[in-house]
């Protein structure tokens, strides 16, 4: 399938995910029901049968949960009056209720204390670690690849790879910065 | 005998299509009054009727510390007004919560005069415009102050959403104030969906249609989260939203 070929709808339909740096806030519109109604919306989309809403509740509460996040929070606007952690946080319940075969992780770990990284980090391996589902993590650091390891590390500069290497290489990167690496 | 018809050149009524006005103007021409009773409060939900032209003519009456509510959802096919003067005694609190959903030719209005006559009154107006084609959508909002109506606390706000170039959105809060101690506030804007947001909703798995209609949804509901009876009204301007929309 071409997924570049696809509209962003067609594309989550297909099974791919993308984690927002910046998750972004919409007012007037609760979490539980822009979730719901976006994947009863994939799964129309894949013939598949839709969710009721109690059979929706009872996932996105499960999802929250396992992200440590107090599911009242989704009760509440789209990300409105959320702080940093708080919306990394629930992309991560997102992602859980969509579960997708692929998800792109927009720096995820930007803005994240230590607990939330753990949280989040923890995540990521629960919802999309198996054999046919797959990750692209975009950061800058080390710290999320602690929890969630690595198969293969890529070094984009200026829009191409540049290097590629197995786990040690973020951990070179880590130690001796980027310059070192592209020269 | 029957009010003089009005003419574009009151201000009140510029904005007003007194062509679809004129054939039933004799059955609004005298607006109608609500008292509300010191202490007393009101809530009132103003649904639409179906008719090409719908008109609220309001005179509402305000005693010490009584409080009153309006949610007024305005979405006539042809021409809708929802008109309000209201006063307000000593501590009276009123607030109004009304939307212009319009699509087509149509023009839809809320025209009000809020009087502070006695002190320490509030009043909130809070106006959500959702328009497409060549719809009008229009707030003339005054708010007067009485000289001796200290700490009075008013608020206007208007926000519109013009979702084809052809659609009109018209906005003039406008204050008259004669008591030096007050707070009254307005702000408006008129804008398109957020393109941020869109894409949010389209990356999660909403068709483009789809993301528009909830975006729209969440301008408009947020109106009647105070209703303390919402369910008809959020229902009507759910289906008034479709609509527009599609």
């Amino acid at each position: 399938m071409d997924l570049l070929a696809l509209d962003p709808h067609e594309r989550a339909a297909a099974g791919l995910f993308l984690g927002f740096q910046y998750p972004v806030e919409i007012p007037g519109i609760s979490y539980l029901q822009f979730l719901r109604e976006s994947l009863n919306s994939q799964r129309r989309s894949r013939s598949e049968p839709e969710l009721s809403g109690a059979e929706f509740i009872k996932l996105a509460r499960s999802q929250a949960a396992l992200l440590g996040m107090d599911a009242e929070m989704l009760k509440r606007p789209v990300n409105v009056g959320f702080s940093g952690g708080e919306k990394k946080r629930a992309e991560m319940v997102q992602m859980g209720i969509m579960n997708p075969r692929f998800a792109v992780l927009d720096e995820t770990d930007s803005g994240l204390d230590i607990d939330a990284l753990k949280a989040v980090g923890a995540g990521i391996n629960r919802i999309m670690r198996a054999p046919d589902k797959g990750v692209l993590l975009i950061t800058h650091y080390q710290r999320l690849l602690d929890y969630v390891e690595p198969d293969r590390v890529h070094v984009l500069a200026a829009g191409r790879i540049i290097r590629s290497g197995g786990p040690e290489l973020a951990r070179e990167l880590e130690r001796e910065g980027y310059a070192e690496a592209a020269a | 005998m029957t009010a003089p018809f009005p003419t574009h050149k009151q201000e009140a009524w510029r904005y007003a299509d007194l062509d679809a006005l004129k054939p039933v103007w004799a059955q609004f021409a005298e607006p109608v009054t609500l008292t509300v009773a010191a202490g007393e409060s009101l809530e009132e939900v103003w649904l639409p009727t179906g008719d090409d032209v719908q008109l609220r003519r309001v005179r509402l009456a305000l005693g010490e510390g009584a409080t009153a509510r309006i949610f007024a959802l305005n979405t006539a096919p042809v021409y809708g007004r929802v008109e309000l003067e209201v006063s307000l005694a000593e501590g009276a609190d009123f607030a109004l919560f009304g939307a212009n959903i319009g699509t087509g030719l149509s023009t839809n209005e809320f025209v009000t005069t809020v009087k502070h006559v006695g002190p320490a009154a509030k009043s909130r107006q809070t106006i959500r415009s959702v328009l497409n084609g060549k719809a009008t959508g229009s707030y003339l909002g005054k708010v007067e102050v009485a000289r001796g109506a200290q700490q009075t606390d008013g608020e206007q706000s208007v926000k519109a959403m013009l979702l084809d170039r052809g659609a009109t959105a018209n906005c003039k809060p406008e204050l008259e104030i004669y008591a030096d101690d007050v707070k009254c506030a307005h702000g408006a804007s008129v804008g398109e969906l957020d393109a941020m947001q869109l894409f949010y909703a389209e990356s999660r798995g909403l068709d483009p249609a789809s993301a528009r209609a909830l975006l729209l949804e969440g301008f408009v509901m947020g109106l009647w989260d105070r209703a303390s009876d919402g369910d008809a009204i959020r229902e009507a301007a759910r289906e008034a939203l479709r609509k527009v929309v599609s």
